[in-house]
């Protein structure tokens, strides 16, 4: 090698050399994220992957929940008081927070009550001049029934807002902790509706967030920078990138590739190989949902209780948590799950017991049943497999005489089709919202649930409504915890639903990562999230 | 030839209206509908539902909304994706170059290494190479792409580690704006040392496993044009001209087994479009097969209509040059006779 080529090689060495440092001094976190964000504004939308993108990164709400937690916390707003009736909300709002400079916006103003009025008027007045920008439909803000419940959001001076009820909600706090409470700058608004560009707020977000969005290149990879000024701190990381990874088995081998630090949903069956290699770490919490089995108490002949509790009896929980959770579940007997405040545990499941079944079918007249069972076709945190469990129902029947034959249709049309009411028994199952009991009690049971077809066993018992209805009145959990424990006797009474079980949600992360804590509502979060050496 | 392109395109206007219509009702045939799958295991009350889809423009009676459908189309306007509330047009745009540099790729190695394998095929007919190829080409057509693709992934980049495993570019080392979303461009245009070559290096498998098909298809469909053509009068009269068997063979043979070649080549674009579903998302590849099965799935009624049609212009343009091909090859074709 001549000299002079010598020289040039060391030369282009060197440049590289310095350019990988150059990268290395900054810490980027690689997330295989399962799916890619609708949009960044979490107003507008009512998927996870949005809310982890959006929500989580970007954004702030006046109450968070603890990580790894139900509980809430303050937020941006740094207390707050309930009226005696419980109507009347004031929060007092966090001083000196910092909205994100991007290419569109510099704020001249911190964090104040403007934000909070915006971002909820937005939402809340037909006629609030954002409130069609973006063909904005505001779906969990619908469902979570805000535009009966809210009368007023105002502005008492800089740093106090406060929202009036039409009635009290005792689950308003852990409503304002979720995504679609959210809160956006009115001033990058109000500059952009003089621009001619309202449409800008929601595609290139400015939050409080910890970290803030440089780059989406959709379906591929979203990538974030630390937001600097963040009000908890600069998170440790400095760049957070999302790579889009629909498939769990590709997830699992970038993973081990060291393409990515962390990635949701696992298939079960590669957990015991991810437990096994000495680079991951298995993540797993006891997730905040239920599967269940719904009898269509309307139809004939689950609309008699002896039925459904000998259906109930002849299910051999056990073996299902086994097989289809892979042991990564919990058998169910309440409709809630264990972690939940008001959980009662001295509720009795139904025995597994086939003969007294045989018997219960008997004295209910039923002979010779032929029946369907609803199998979803989509994979869920609440249930991994649902065809395998309708198999070990349908075999579990057997044994008591009872044919089932197995049913199955395309998501959309399974949903369709199960609203109106046109199976005989189905899977289904529920990831809660915001930590709070009446989140499944009254929305998968309630009667007002019936018309909504959330309520796929159209169950409408008036004991347990009442309790459900009075529960959501009463500001004391003490009291309300009693309520809801009444409703679950009722409920165990009745049996609407078998209760199959409460999965355990994991995560796997490469071992260098720190910091990270798994959220009970199946979110993604990585502002304390940081990479060993 | 510019009348006969230009009848070729007239015929289009029929077949793309058709398309319209197909497509429109396609979507709205399949059992439920976009406020369903929105709402999920949560339900909607009735009121909430119908106000949703009056928003939609849903309420009206479907040949209202394929009136309208139709109107705004010639406006120029696809429709907004129910889903992400963004222009249809820039929901496919964006994504079309990551399923562009994808399937040029794949049939790039699908024709550079189907047809050479064809003509040996051919010419050492009933050899052990014509057994080889075959053999490799009938393996390659069954392989179901899903299991071909995790395969590869599982050999070439877990265990031997010379593959990344999906994604368009290493993502830890490096960032640059997306100019053109032609990642090949955009990172050769970045200037960042290594970044062209990380691209290159992310095509490599996805494409290899989308090109599978068409290129055992390519290699079977050469073969037998070769085959045939090997038979015919001129080229015994060749080889009794004294011409070099290369000569016969790359001149006279293989210019006129072109024909049936370009003719599957072109017809492969629509199984590509097939294939590019599956390997996008194997491979998390952000291009149109993969957005156009969440649409599905999401009921999400403009975006399916307007995918399905650009995506059918795009065959048919593929078509069309085919055919313009084939006048070129063929002056017979082109002049009707």
């Amino acid at each position: 090698m001549s000299l002079k080529r010598t020289l040039i090689a060391t030369l282009l060495l060197g440049t590289l050399t310095t350019f990988s440092t150059s990268f290395a001094a900054d810490k980027t976190f690689v997330y295989c994220s399962e799916g890619s964000p609708s949009g960044f504004n979490p107003q507008f939308y009512t998927d996870g992957t949005t809310f982890d993108a959006a929500g989580q990164s970007i954004y702030n709400r006046l109450v968070e929940f603890k990580p790894g937690e139900t509980s809430i916390s303050p937020a941006l707003a740094e207390s707050w008081e309930i009226s005696a009736d419980g109507t009347v909300y004031t929060f007092k709002l966090r001083k000196g927070v910092k909205f994100q400079t991007t290419k569109n916006f510099t704020p001249t103003r911190d964090f104040n009550a403007d934000d909070v009025v915006f971002s909820f008027n937005r939402q809340l007045q037909k006629d609030h001049p954002y409130h069609k920008v973006s063909n904005g439909a505001y779906e969990y803000f619908t469902a979570m029934s805000m535009p009966d419940l809210l009368k007023s959001v105002e502005k008492v001076d800089d740093l106090t807002v406060r929202f009036t009820l039409a009635r009290p909600e005792a689950p308003m706090l852990a409503n304002l902790a979720m995504d679609f409470a959210s809160i956006l700058s009115a001033e990058y608004a109000d500059a952009m509706m003089k621009a001619g560009t309202p449409e800008v707020v929601d595609n290139d977000p400015v939050g409080t967030g910890p970290f803030q969005l440089v780059a989406y290149q959709k379906d591929a990879m979203i990538r974030y920078k630390a937001h600097p000024d963040y009000w908890e701190g600069k998170p440790k990381i400095d760049n957070l990138v999302y790579a889009i990874t629909p498939d769990n088995a590709v997830r699992w081998q970038k993973l081990q590739a060291g393409e990515c630090h962390l990635m949701p949903f696992p298939n079960q069956a590669d957990l015991e190989a991810m437990r096994k290699n000495p680079d991951m770490q298995v993540l797993e919490q006891e997730g905040l949902n239920i599967g269940y089995f719904a009898y269509n108490t309307q139809k004939k002949p689950f609309d008699d209780v002896r039925v459904r509790k000998a259906l109930n009896m002849a299910i051999n929980k056990p073996a299902i948590v086994e097989v289809v959770y892979q042991g990564a579940g919990k058998v169910a007997k309440n409709p809630i799950p264990p972690t939940m405040w008001g959980y009662n545990d001295a509720v009795q499941d139904d025995p597994y017991d086939v003969e007294g079944a045989k018997k219960l079918l008997a004295e209910a007249g039923v002979k010779d049943l032929k029946t369907n069972i609803w199998a979803m076709p989509v994979q869920r945190p609440y249930n991994p497999n649902a065809r395998r469990m309708a198999e070990m129902i349908q075999a579990d029947w057997k044994a008591i005489g009872v044919e089932a034959e197995i049913v199955t249709y395309e998501w959309a049309e399974y949903l369709e089709r199960s609203k109106k009411g046109e199976h005989d028994t189905l899977l289904m199952g529920w990831t809660g919202d915001n930590g709070d009991p009446d989140n499944f009690l009254a929305t998968l049971l309630g009667c007002d649930a019936v018309k909504d077809g959330s309520n796929r066993a159209f169950w409408c018992n008036n004991e347990f409504n009442d309790l459900v209805v009075k529960a959501k009145t009463l500001s004391s959990q003490d009291e309300r915890a009693k309520l809801y424990q009444q409703a679950q006797e009722v409920f165990k009474k009745e049996a609407p639903w078998a209760t199959i079980a409460h999965s355990v949600v994991h995560e796997v992360a490469r071992k260098n990562v720190t910091g990270y804590k798994q959220s009970p509502f199946g979110l993604h979060v990585f502002k304390y999230v940081d990479l060993a050496e | 030839m510019l009348k006969f392109i230009f009848n070729k395109l007239l015929m289009l206007i029929p077949t793309l209206l058709g398309i319209t219509l197909a497509a429109f009702l396609f979507v709205r045939l399949l059992p439920g509908d976009p406020v369903t799958v929105l709402t999920g295991e949560r339900g909607v009350s009735v009121e909430r539902k119908a106000e949703l889809m009056a928003q939609l423009g849903l309420d009206q009676p479907l040949i209202v909304q394929y009136g309208y459908y139709l109107k705004n189309i010639l406006s120029g306007d696809f429709g907004q994706s129910i889903a992400t509330h963004k222009p249809v047009i820039d929901e496919f745009f964006s994504r079309l170059p990551a399923t562009l540099e994808l399937a040029f790729a794949a049939m790039l190695i699908a024709v550079l290494l189907g047809v050479p394998a064809g003509i040996i095929a051919a010419i050492k007919r009933g050899h052990w190479p014509d057994h080889v190829v075959m053999g490799v080409a009938l393996t390659g057509y069954s392989m179901p792409i899903f299991w071909w693709g995790l395969l590869l992934i599982i050999l070439f980049s877990t265990t031997l580690g010379w593959t990344p495993v999906s994604g368009r570019i290493d993502l830890i080392k490096y960032y640059f704006e997306a100019e053109t979303n032609f990642m090949l461009i955009d990172a050769w245009r970045s200037g960042q040392a290594g970044a062209f070559g990380s691209v290159v290096h992310h095509l490599i498998l996805p494409a290899v496993v989308l090109s599978t098909i068409p290129m055992a298809v390519i290699a079977r469909q050469t073969r037998s044009a070769m085959l045939e053509v090997l038979g015919e009068d001129y080229i015994r009269t060749a080889y009794a001209k004294g011409l070099s068997p290369t000569r016969v063979i790359m001149v006279h043979a293989l210019r006129n087994a072109l024909i049936t070649v370009v003719t599957v080549i072109g017809l492969q674009v629509g199984s590509l479009m097939a294939g590019a579903v599956l390997t996008e998302t194997i491979f998390a590849w952000p291009g149109i097969g993969k957005w156009m099965i969440e649409a599905i799935a999401r009921r999400d009624y403009p975006a399916v209509q307007g995918g399905l049609l650009f995506i059918a212009v795009a065959v048919m343009l593929v078509n069309l040059l085919v055919d313009v091909l084939y006048g070129w090859i063929n002056p017979r074709v082109r002049d009707g006779k």
